[in-house]
C-alpha cells in the first residue's frame, strides 16, 4: 500500500465466502497478487462449530480443491456418496416411483461426498493465510466502483482503495460490485422457503443420498460421517415459516414423519437455517474489467447441491482465461478476454439453474397430469443407462468442456 | 495523458477516437481481434523456447528486445511489453503511431513508437533479440527484399516469427471472397490473392534473407467456436513461420 491508501494487485475479489477464496487461492498458485475484500472479519467467517450447512461436492471441485492442495485434508472428515436415490413422497404415505443411481456406473466410480461447510471455510481461509501472494482485506465494504483506464478501482468505506487489473465480484446473489458495474439481473421468486438443518440418528445411513419430492418441496437426507445426516429442504414460504417456528421437538417430529422409519430415532444437530429461495441470472458475467462469479453470477434452487460446484466451475474457468491470457500478454481486464470466460461458462450455467428451476417446478406439484408426467420420467431415466449415466456425470461435474483444474490438472 | 503544446487538440481528439477504434474488439479491426490470442500465443512461445524463457513466469521477456514491424494501434506490441520485453513499434502509416502512443500511454506502458520501415532500421544499424513480422510480407511489392531486410535486423541468436496467407483456391475463397466480400471483416482490395505466398516459398526466401527457418504452423478458423488456433498441419489459409540466426560461436 503506498502513502495515499492505496493497494494494488493483479486481482481484486470482492467476497470472501467460499468461491472467492478459491479463486484467490487459483489465481495466487499461477502468480499472481491477489486482494480478496470481505465484510466480515476472518474469525467470524471460520466460526468452528458445526452449524448444520453442508455441501455436495462434486468429483469435478473436489479434483479442484485437489489442484489447489486442499482435499487431501477435507477427504477425511467428507462422506462419500455410495448411492443416491431419488423417490417421489408425501408425508405418511408409501414411497412413490423410486429412481437408484449407482455412481460406479460412472467412469470415475463416484459422484461425489458431503462436506460441511466449516470445514470448506476454514481449509480455505487458512490456505489463503498461508499464500503470500494473497492479501486479505477485512473487514472492509466496498462502497464505489470504476472500470475505466488501466485498473479497476474499488473505493472502500474506510476511505482507502484497491487497484487491480481485473476485479471479480464473488459478492453473493445480491452482488453489490455487479450492480456498481450496472449489470442487471433477473430474478425468478418461487415462493418457497429452503431449510436446512442436520440430524443424529440411531442407524446408519450407508453413504445413500435420498432426495425426495414431496408436494411443498424436495428434500433432501445427506449422508455426513458418523451417524448423522444434513437435511436439505423446500417449503411453500408460509409452511415454512411455521415450521421454522416449531420448537426443536415439534420440528424433530415433522422431519421424523418426513424421513420414516429408515434412520431409526434422530435428534437435531447444530443450528436451524431458513433461506428464501429465488433463482437469480446475472444478464452477463462480464464486462470491462469485471467478471461476476459463483452466486453473483447466478443464484440458483439448492435443490441438487449444485450452487457450489457451478461456482467453483466458474473459478477453473476464470482462473483459466485469466491465467492463460496473461502468459500472452493480454490485458486480463480487457473484454475481449473476459468475454471467453462468459462463453465458457453462462450457457452451462444457465441451462443448470433452468433445469434445476424446471426440476423444482415439476416436483413441487400435487397435479395428477404431472405427477403422471414425473413418475414416467422417472421410471424412463431410470430404464435407460444412458440418460441415468448422463444425469450422473451431469451431478459429478464431468460433463461439458472442463476447464483443467476440475480435471485435476494445475493451471 | 501528455501533450506538447505543439499539439493540436483536434488531432488528439481524432487520434484518440481511432485508438478506441483499434482497440475495439468488436470494431472495425474485429479480425486482428479475433486472430490475435492465437498468433500472440504462437509468438511467446517461439521467442520463450529461443531464449530460454519461462512462458510461465510472470514477465519473461525481462531485458529482450522485440521488434514489432506494421504495429497499427500495438495489437501485438502491447501484450509484448506487459510481458518485460523492450519494444519497438513501426509503422509506415503516419496516422498509426500517435493513436499506438495515446493507448499505450492509457495503458501506461512505455513503448518506443516510431513512423518508420524495416529498411530504414537496417539503415540506422539496428538489431533486436526478437523480431514480429505478422501480416505484412502479403503487401510488400518486394518481398524478398523485404525479408533480407527484417532478417538484418534479427540478432545473433535472434528469432523472427512471420507470418502471413497461403496461395492456393482455397485462401483466394477464405481470405478474399469470404473475408473481404461476403463477410465484409476486411476492405475489398486489402489483399491480392496474387501475392500471397506459399509456405515453400516463404521458407525458400527466409533462407535466402540469412535466417534459418526453424517451424511453420498453420492459424486455423473454427466457425462454430468463431476462433482460431494453432494447428499443425493446416497450412491452408493463414499460417506462421519462426526462423532463427545462429548465435555467433
Amino acid at each position: 500500500m503506498n502513502g495515499n491508501g492505496i493497494i494494488r494487485a493483479d486481482v481484486a475479489i470482492a467476497g470472501g465466502g467460499l468461491i472467492g477464496p478459491a479463486l484467490a487461492l487459483s489465481l495466487a498458485r499461477a502468480g499472481f497478487e491477489v486482494a480478496v475484500i470481505d465484510r466480515l472479519a476472518e474469525p467470524v467467517r471460520a466460526d468452528p462449530d458445526f452449524d448444520g450447512r453442508a455441501y455436495a461436492v462434486a468429483l469435478a471441485s473436489a479434483q479442484l480443491l485437489g489442484v489447489l492442495g486442499l482435499w487431501r485434508g477435507l477427504e477425511p472428515l467428507a462422506q462419500p456418496i455410495r448411492d443416491i436415490m431419488v423417490s417421489e413422497g408425501a408425508a405418511g404415505s408409501r414411497p412413490g416411483a423410486m429412481l437408484h443411481f449407482d455412481p460406479r456406473e460412472t467412469e470415475a466410480g463416484r459422484v461425489g461426498w458431503i462436506l460441511e461447510d466449516r470445514f470448506l471455510r476454514r481449509a480455505l481461509l487458512e490456505a489463503m493465510d498461508a499464500e503470500p501472494l494473497i492479501r486479505q482485506i477485512a473487514p472492509a465494504e466496498v462502497e464505489g466502483a470504476a472500470f475505466d483506464g488501466p485498473r479497476a478501482r474499488l473505493s472502500l468505506a474506510d476511505g482507502r482503495s484497491v487497484e487491480a487489473g481485473l476485479a471479480v465480484a464473488a459478492d453473493g446473489r445480491r452482488s453489490a460490485l455487479g450492480a456498481a458495474a450496472g449489470i442487471r439481473r433477473q430474478v425468478f421468486g418461487y415462493d418457497q422457503t429452503g431449510l436446512v438443518n442436520a440430524i443424529e440418528h440411531d442407524l446408519p445411513h450407508d453413504g445413500v443420498a435420498y432426495q425426495s419430492f414431496f408436494p411443498g418441496g424436495p428434500f433432501a437426507v445427506l449422508p455426513l460421517p458418523g451417524n448423522r445426516s444434513s437435511l436439505v429442504w423446500s417449503e411453500r414460504t408460509a409452511e415454512a415459516r411455521r415450521l421454522h417456528a416449531l420448537p426443536d421437538d415439534l420440528f424433530t417430529e415433522e422431519i421424523a414423519a418426513r424421513i420414516g422409519p429408515r434412520l431409526g430415532g434422530i435428534r437435531l444437530a447444530g443450528r436451524r437455517w431458513a433461506y428464501p429461495l429465488d433463482l437469480t441470472l446475472a444478464e452477463r458475467y462480464a464486462a470491462p474489467r469485471l467478471a461476476l462469479a459463483g452466486d453473483a453470477a447466478h443464484g440458483v434452487h439448492p435443490i441438487a447441491g449444485q450452487g457450489m460446484n457451478m461456482g467453483l466451475r466458474d473459478v477453473a474457468a476464470l482462473a483459466e482465461v485469466v491465467v492463460e491470457a496473461a502468459r500472452r500478454g493480454e490485458d486480463i481486464g480487457a473484454l475481449d478476454v473476459l468475454e471467453r470466460y462468459q462463453r465458457w461458462r453462462r450457457f452451462d450455467a444457465t441451462a443448470m439453474a433452468l433445469g434445476m428451476d424446471a426440476l423444482n417446478r415439476l416436483f413441487s406439484n400435487a397435479n395428477p397430469v404431472l405427477r403422471g408426467v414425473r413418475d414416467l420420467g422417472l421410471a424412463l431415466v431410470g430404464r435407460i443407462g444412458p440418460a441415468r449415466r448422463g444425469f450422473m456425470r451431469e451431478a459429478a461435474g464431468l460433463a461439458g468442456d472442463l476447464p483443467r483444474m476440475l480435471r485435476g490438472q494445475p493451471l | 495523458m501528455a501533450q506538447g503544446a505543439s499539439v493540436d487538440s483536434a488531432e488528439v481528439a481524432k487520434f484518440e477516437a481511432i485508438a478506441d477504434e483499434w482497440w475495439d474488439p468488436n470494431g472495425k479491426f474485429r479480425p486482428l481481434h479475433m486472430l490475435n490470442p492465437c498468433r500472440l500465443g504462437y509468438a511467446v512461445d517461439q521467442i520463450a523456447a529461443q531464449h530460454g524463457r519461462d512462458p510461465a513466469a510472470r514477465r519473461p521477456f525481462e531485458g529482450l528486445s522485440i521488434l514489432d514491424i506494421g504495429c497499427g494501434g500495438g495489437l501485438l506490441a502491447e501484450p509484448m511489453a506487459r510481458l518485460g520485453a523492450r519494444v519497438t513499434g513501426v509503422d509506415p502509416a503516419e496516422r498509426n503511431i500517435p493513436v499506438a502512443r495515446i493507448h499505450a500511454a492509457r495503458m501506461e506502458l512505455d513503448i518506443d513508437y516510431r513512423v518508420s520501415t524495416a529498411e530504414a532500421l537496417v539503415e540506422a544499424g539496428e538489431s533486436f533479440d526478437a523480431v514480429l513480422n505478422m501480416e505484412v510480407v502479403e503487401h510488400v511489392p518486394d518481398p524478398q527484399a523485404y525479408l533480407d531486410a527484417c532478417s538484418a535486423l534479427v540478432k545473433p541468436g535472434g528469432i523472427m516469427i512471420c507470418s502471413t496467407i497461403n496461395r492456393n483456391p482455397k485462401s483466394y475463397m477464405m481470405a478474399i471472397v469470404g473475408a473481404e466480400q461476403v463477410m465484409r471483416w476486411l476492405p475489398r482490395g486489402t489483399h491480392d490473392w496474387r501475392k500471397f505466398i506459399t509456405p515453400d516459398e516463404l521458407f525458400d526466401m527466409i533462407g535466402k534473407s540469412g535466417l534459418t527457418p526453424v517451424d511453420r504452423k498453420g492459424f486455423q478458423f473454427n466457425p462454430l467456436t468463431w476462433s482460431w488456433r494453432v494447428s499443425e498441419r493446416d497450412l491452408s489459409v493463414n499460417y506462421v513461420t519462426a526462423a532463427v540466426r545462429p548465435a555467433v560461436a
